[in-house]
């Protein structure tokens, strides 16, 4: 990971000379918004890569290790569904995907097959920045921190999660969103509360964000995702730490 | 106060009710009702003309039989006279001679007898001097026998009723049968009448018996009808029920139902025509959903189409418009209209896809308990910075009470947010009082809000055309606020998925209003708005 030398905004300087903010890999069809969205991302001091081609992205990602992936819904050669499902396979990498459909059933399979935010086209330039800056906004260094929910032990400056000294593998994205329920385990949280802290959204975006990623943290970290008890939920409120 | 009593039923008791229902809603009970009926009309002229034809065969019978015997019986009389010694001229004697003999007879072959006379004297038995049966009456012998006897020695028989009286003076009647007969008593050679009454119990017992055996009969009968009745119309009826059940079913949208078909018979028929039609009518409608599947699928993909190179012009725009102060003057005007430009055309882009999706009926509501009174002032909130732009002032004239409406909240804003815009369009500018008025109101059936403005107000017949898509009140007016023509159709669509109304009034030089109104709950029917769509501001003109 670079240092963060360059405070954000500074976008108007040369952008060959700054050091990039990270890596983004760039995973759509159309060659002209890919090329468009690398000009974009120089602009604001992001390193990118290109791909056009769903069969294509596996190996790209490999071999680039980016630390965002900007993923089109529709592409040759593989579903960007597929796509996210692979890469999620191996890496907890954030993923926001880019899809031209805001229906409701295009967006939750989307973030059901890993992503962990969307942005439907036509977006603002500025926001698809916001969007990848509060993924990457996580590297921040935290301080040493160890937290306990349920009979989970969570290291926060060591970005693990064990149960009986054995490891639950969490996205960045699930263990911030545990961190912050652990954190404050007498609060419940609304999903708008939890969406401008986890997501980083300062106004009311799509809860439906959450809930599907609830769904998927529970998946890894509940004995019985039918009958939560380390993330409960809050009948007409939103969710908690459970006490158990 | 007066009651003004419905035209149904509702007062009757509610067993009476239920009954006329089942017997207008029940085939069944009506036709067995009116066999039964039809069947014991029937039954009852059969059992009377039956119970005629026996009786009279009955009397016919016994009246010969009765009037042989009563013959034999004045045969034996006069033979035992003639025999009598001719010169025993007590007449009395010999008269009671007689009677003893006949009375006695008739004890053993059960008929009473009365003997008087002489007939010549043209008294009546009532006179006395009569000989009889012990214990009769002698009034059950009818008069018009005795005076059948005045003009006549013919014997002759009539219907009568026998009074006696019991050993233990107990008076009884029955029905019987009176002869009459004379005979000449030689001691005297004056005519005497003989009359005999038979008694008919046994053939009063036999038809009693009868009418018993017919009466039973016939309810039987009645009984048996019915269940006849009852079965046949079953066997039709069932088979309409079960088609009935089908029809709703399908109704209902399960398409895939069908009627079950046994034999060959016009109900069989019946049950294979309203499975073809069955299935033409489910071809159809999935020949209809998949135009719309497909028509949905097309917009999509448009949608995706369109979408992409939207965004790459949009980024190229912004990169552009941040870079334009080094750019010269015409050029950086060009970065900016192209900017400003693009946000409109996307604005129209997303316009023209909440259309198709309305028109795809691929709209669905997300409905909550939403308060019009706060959705009024978020918006008026929202739309502040345009007012100021324009000068104009909202107002929100609210109840204190909330005004509460089952509805997708994200729709209902944006049909306000659609008329509040709308408004500030075409409100007035030049004129001072320049102000807009959001009126809401709400009561337990219904809540509304209604959006008045004072401006150029609307001409006679565009009230209606207004929602129309794409059309604009002056074509040559300028477009200030570069709206796309199309909100008013998004919310009257908008509207209509709530099952409310969208309404609008307009006089020239007067203003607008346009009204909301929603059902308090989803799928309520609307019958009044909370709210008058004219406002009350307005003085109807005379005449």
């Amino acid at each position: 990971m670079d240092t963060m030398s360059e405070p954000a905004g500074t976008s108007s300087g040369q952008p060959s000379e700054m050091a990039a903010k990270g890596r983004i890999l760039v995973v759509d069809d159309d060659a002209a918004l890919a090329e468009m969205l690398t000009i974009v991302l120089r602009q604001e001091g992001f390193e990118s890569r290109m791909v056009t081609r769903g069969d294509l992205a596996l190996d790209e990602f490999r071999a680039y290790r980016p630390d965002v992936v900007l993923l089109d819904l529709m592409l040759p050669g593989k579903d960007g569904i597929d796509v996210c499902k692979e890469i999620r396979a191996e890496s907890g990498v954030p993923i926001v995907m880019l899809t031209a459909k805001g229906d409701t059933v295009d967006v939750v399979v989307g973030l059901e097959s890993g992503a962990d935010d969307y942005v439907v086209k036509p977006f603002k330039p500025k926001e698809l920045v916001a969007r990848i800056r509060a993924r990457v906004r996580r590297f921040d260094s935290p301080t040493q921190e160890n937290l306990v929910i349920g009979d989970l032990s969570i290291d926060v400056a060591g970005h693990s999660v064990t149960r009986a000294g054995e490891q639950i593998g969490l996205t960045p994205l699930e263990f911030d969103l545990l961190v912050c329920l652990a954190r404050k385990p007498w609060q419940v949280f609304t999903r708008e509360v939890l969406l401008e802290q986890v997501w980083g959204y300062r106004h009311a975006a799509d809860t439906r964000l959450v809930n599907v990623h609830v769904q998927r943290l529970r998946s890894k970290v509940e004995h019985d995702p039918e009958n939560p008890e380390i993330v409960v939920t809050v009948r007409g409120v939103g969710y908690k730490a459970g006490t158990a | 106060m007066l009651h003004v009593r419905n035209p149904g039923s509702h007062w009757l008791p509610e067993p009476v009710r239920r009954g006329l229902t089942f017997w207008r809603r029940s085939i069944q009970a009506r036709v067995v009702a009116s066999t039964l009926l039809l069947s014991a009309a029937v039954i009852s002229v059969v059992g009377w003309f039956l119970l005629q034809q026996t009786r009279d065969g009955l009397l016919d019978h016994r009246v010969d039989a009765v009037v042989a015997q009563s013959n034999d019986e004045t045969e034996a009389a006069r033979k035992l006279l003639s025999t009598a010694p001719g010169t025993d001229s007590d007449v009395v004697s010999q008269q009671q001679a007689l009677a003893a003999t006949i009375i006695q007879r008739g004890e053993t072959r059960g008929f009473s007898a009365v003997l008087f006379g002489p007939a010549d004297s043209g008294g009546r038995i009532d006179d006395g001097g009569a000989t009889f049966t012990p214990r009769l009456d002698t009034s059950s012998v009818p008069e018009s026998l005795e005076e059948h006897f005045d003009d006549s020695s013919e014997t002759a028989w009539t219907y009568t009723t026998i009074r006696t009286t019991s050993a233990d003076g107990v008076p009884s009647e029955e029905p019987g049968i009176a002869v009459g007969s004379q005979v000449q008593l030689p001691a005297d050679s004056q005519t005497y009448t003989l009359y005999y009454l038979f008694p008919l119990s046994e053939q009063d017992e036999t038809l009693d018996l009868v009418s018993r055996a017919l009466l039973t009969a016939g309810a039987l009968l009645l009984v048996l009808v019915a269940g006849i009745t009852w079965l046949v119309t079953r066997q039709v009826v069932t088979p309409i029920r079960m088609a009935r059940r089908v029809a709703e079913r399908l109704a209902a949208g399960q398409l895939q139902e069908r009627l079950k078909v046994s034999g060959e018979d016009d109900l069989a028929r019946l049950a294979t025509s309203f499975n073809q039609m069955a299935s033409n009518l489910q071809r159809q409608i999935r020949q209809l959903e998949e135009l719309s599947r497909v028509q949905r699928r097309f917009v999509s993909d448009v949608s995706h189409e369109l979408r992409t190179p939207l965004t790459t012009v949009r980024m190229a725009a912004d990169v552009l418009h941040d870079a334009r102060k080094d750019f010269d003057p015409t050029t950086a005007r060009a970065a900016e209209l192209l900017q400003m430009e693009l946000d409109r055309f996307e604005t129209l882009l997303v316009d023209l896809l909440e259309i198709s999706r309305f028109d795809a009926g691929a709209a669905v509501l997300e409905l909550d308990d939403v308060n019009l009174v706060d959705v009024a002032h978020r918006i008026v909130d929202a739309t502040r910075p345009l007012a100021e732009q324009r000068h104009v002032t909202v107002v929100v004239s609210a109840p204190d009470h909330p005004c509460l409406a089952e509805a997708d909240v994200r729709r209902v804003e944006r049909i306000v947010r659609n008329l509040v815009t709308n408004a500030i369009d075409h409100a007035a500018t030049d004129r001072l009082e320049a102000g807009i008025v959001v009126h809401v109101g709400g009561d337990e059936n219904a809540a509304a809000i209604a959006v008045r403005d004072y401006g150029v107000g609307l001409a006679p017949g565009e009230a209606s055309m207004v929602f129309n898509r794409f059309w604009r009140a002056d074509p040559a007016r300028a477009r200030t606020s570069g709206g796309t023509g199309l909100g008013l159709s998004i919310s009257l669509e908008d509207t209509h998925l709530h099952g409310g109304w969208l309404q609008a009034w307009g006089r020239p030089g007067e203003g607008a209003q346009f009204r909301l109104t929603l059902p308090r709950r989803a799928g309520g029917v609307l019958r009044h708005s909370p709210l008058p769509l004219v406002p009350a501001d307005v003085t109807e003109p005379v005449g």
